[in-house]
């Protein structure tokens, strides 16, 4: 079923990111120069345009900062899976993603919630990184 | 922050049109605009030798790229000033200030500005759908299975969390744009509208349900932009540019700086200052509303009401037409008509309209002074203006 799921999509700034996941790791962008981190992975440093970014690991844990849960599908690859949560993750490191909030009890999700990560199996050995709520069980 | 130059009182928009709105499968996208274009220049009183500059936004229902010359060719025009820009739901308002630039430095004597889409009947519904995931990152938000509504749900849940928003509340801004739209003789939406039609309505992305969201029209929308002098001789009353605002903070909603707080405070600052003005002073406002939850953001960033008190601002009726400060008196995307970036237009040329004066039941009563807010994206760009029917 996950098959007719978007597969993830490499590019030049992205392929580090995508082949950590496909080893169960959830890296970011930090900036030698100032420190800041941050989500998605650029050329530059967003916040002092250094071009000398290294990739770090993150724990893994994090916040709901909001959510929504989609009952009715846009991209019809979803369809099958309404309703799915959506929402954006404080990471404990400072950096916030959107993924799915996954797991059994995922649509009980609430703002605050603490999440832990999980990565769920799109075909073809990619992984997506994803999250469940911290005291569920993830279904990926 | 810098301060532009400023436009105050150097342009005024002396034509408005909008096309025949709804579901109208005999017209294109192009032929929308063209109806509304030709509407406004007869409105302004002018021939079409006398448009020197043409602005117009994108299309996602029809396959043309560059279409700003697209529609220079379809309308028979060789102007000397010539754009199509993309800046989302703010394309329109963003225009009006590249118009203003424009003409303010002799690039360009008169402008059209014109924008819409056969969104309604040139293509699926699912295909409309599918066309808009575009605004969601294409690596890092699509595939998770986002839609645009949901990236509004979780800016309607945050409100809520934070302000304790009810859904109530945004219900009665749909109702009230609903009793609006009724008031206007081309709005898409014809029927009355209850809270608890709004409440019990299909459900999108939570909280949102589909009469929280907006229409898909087939509508063109356009207005006449010239010079303040050129704008006396015409025979329209002219509606004067006192302030102008822009600003930009993100693209996707991941990078969005704030869930609750966005660049609208920036850019109704920039036109507040360039006016002299307020919000005390503003008779009414067009507020962009793709979601119930939108304008009453709005209200709070451009000081309509405190920051989380939007809520209770709108329940209290302050927003109806009679009330405090009316909004969407066309009745707005949610009930008048949405296509692409003719969406926010409309509220350009129902402005115009207000601070002509003569709406009947409609109109603001001593409607001077009015403000118009656009957004693009996830509230990714903003742009303000405020209009006036005198030079203040
Ligand atoms: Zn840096």
């Amino acid at each position: 079923m996950s098959q007719s799921l978007p597969l993830p999509v490499a590019n030049a700034d992205s392929l580090p990111y995508w082949n950590a996941a496909r080893e169960r790791r959830l890296v970011i962008r930090k900036c030698k120069e100032c420190g800041e981190l941050h989500f998605m992975p650029r050329h530059l440093c967003p916040a002092c345009w250094s071009d000398q970014l290294e990739w770090v690991d993150v724990k893994g844990t994090g916040t709901v900062h909001s959510f929504s849960v989609i009952r009715r599908a846009s991209d019809p690859a979803f369809a099958h899976l309404v309703p799915y949560v959506t929402a954006l993750i404080d990471l404990d490191e400072g950096p916030r993603m959107m993924t799915n909030v996954l797991g059994d009890d995922a649509l009980s999700v609430r703002i605050g919630d603490r999440v832990t990560l999980t990565f769920e199996d799109r075909g073809d050995g990619a992984l997506l990184p994803q999250f469940v709520r911290a005291s569920a069980e993830g279904r990926a | 922050m810098k301060s532009p130059a400023s436009l105050r009182n150097k342009v005024a928009i002396v034509g408005v049109g909008e096309s025949d709105i709804g579901r109208v499968p005999h017209m294109t996208g192009l032929g929308l605009n063209a109806q509304a274009a030709k509407r406004a220049l007869n409105d302004a009183g002018l021939k079409i030798s006398d448009i020197d500059g043409l602005l117009t936004a994108y299309s996602f229902t029809e396959p043309y790229f560059m279409l700003g010359s697209v529609m220079c060719e379809y309308l028979g025009l060789k102007p000397r000033y010539n754009a199509s820009m993309v800046v989302g739901g703010a394309s329109p308002a963003v225009m009006l200030k590249h118009a203003a630039e424009a003409i303010a430095s002799g690039q360009a004597e008169t402008i059209l500005v014109c924008a819409g889409e056969n969104r309604a009947t040139g293509q699926t519904r699912d295909a409309a759908m599918a066309a808009l995931l575009a605004v969601g990152h294409p690596y890092f938000e699509q595939p998770y299975g986002g839609s645009i509504p949901g990236y509004y749900g979780m800016i309607a849940q945050r409100h809520m969390h934070v302000y304790g928003t009810t859904r109530e509340q945004m219900a009665t801004l749909a109702v009230q744009t609903r009793e609006h739209a009724l008031l206007h003789p081309n709005a898409h939406m014809k029927t009355p509208l209850t809270v608890e039609q709004v409440l019990s309505a299909k459900p999108i992305a939570d909280p949102l349900g589909m009469l929280d969201c907006c229409l898909l029209s087939d509508a063109g929308g356009a207005f006449i932009v010239t010079s303040a002098e050129r704008a006396r001789d015409l025979k329209s009353k002219p509606i004067y540019l006192q302030g102008i605002g822009e600003y930009h903070t993100h693209e996707h909603l991941m990078c969005a700086p704030s869930l609750t707080e966005f660049g609208a405070t920036e850019s109704g600052r920039v036109a507040y200052e360039m006016a002299g003005l307020g919000p005390k002073d503003m008779d009414f406002a067009e507020l962009y509303d793709c979601f119930s939850i939108v304008p009453m953001i709005e209200l709070e960033e451009l000081g309509f009401c405190g920051r989380g008190e939007s809520g209770p601002f709108v329940a209290e009726g302050n927003t109806r037409i009679g009330g405090k400060l009316p909004i969407n008196t066309h009745g707005g995307m949610l009930s008048h008509a949405h296509a692409g970036a003719a969406g926010g237009l409309f509220g350009i040329v129902e402005a115009v309209r207000q601070l002509r004066g003569g709406l009947g039941a409609r109109q603001v009563e001593g409607a001077e002074v009015a403000l118009v807010h656009n957004e693009g994206g996830i509230l990714s760009s903003h742009c303000t203006l405020i209009l006036a029917n005198n030079k203040g």
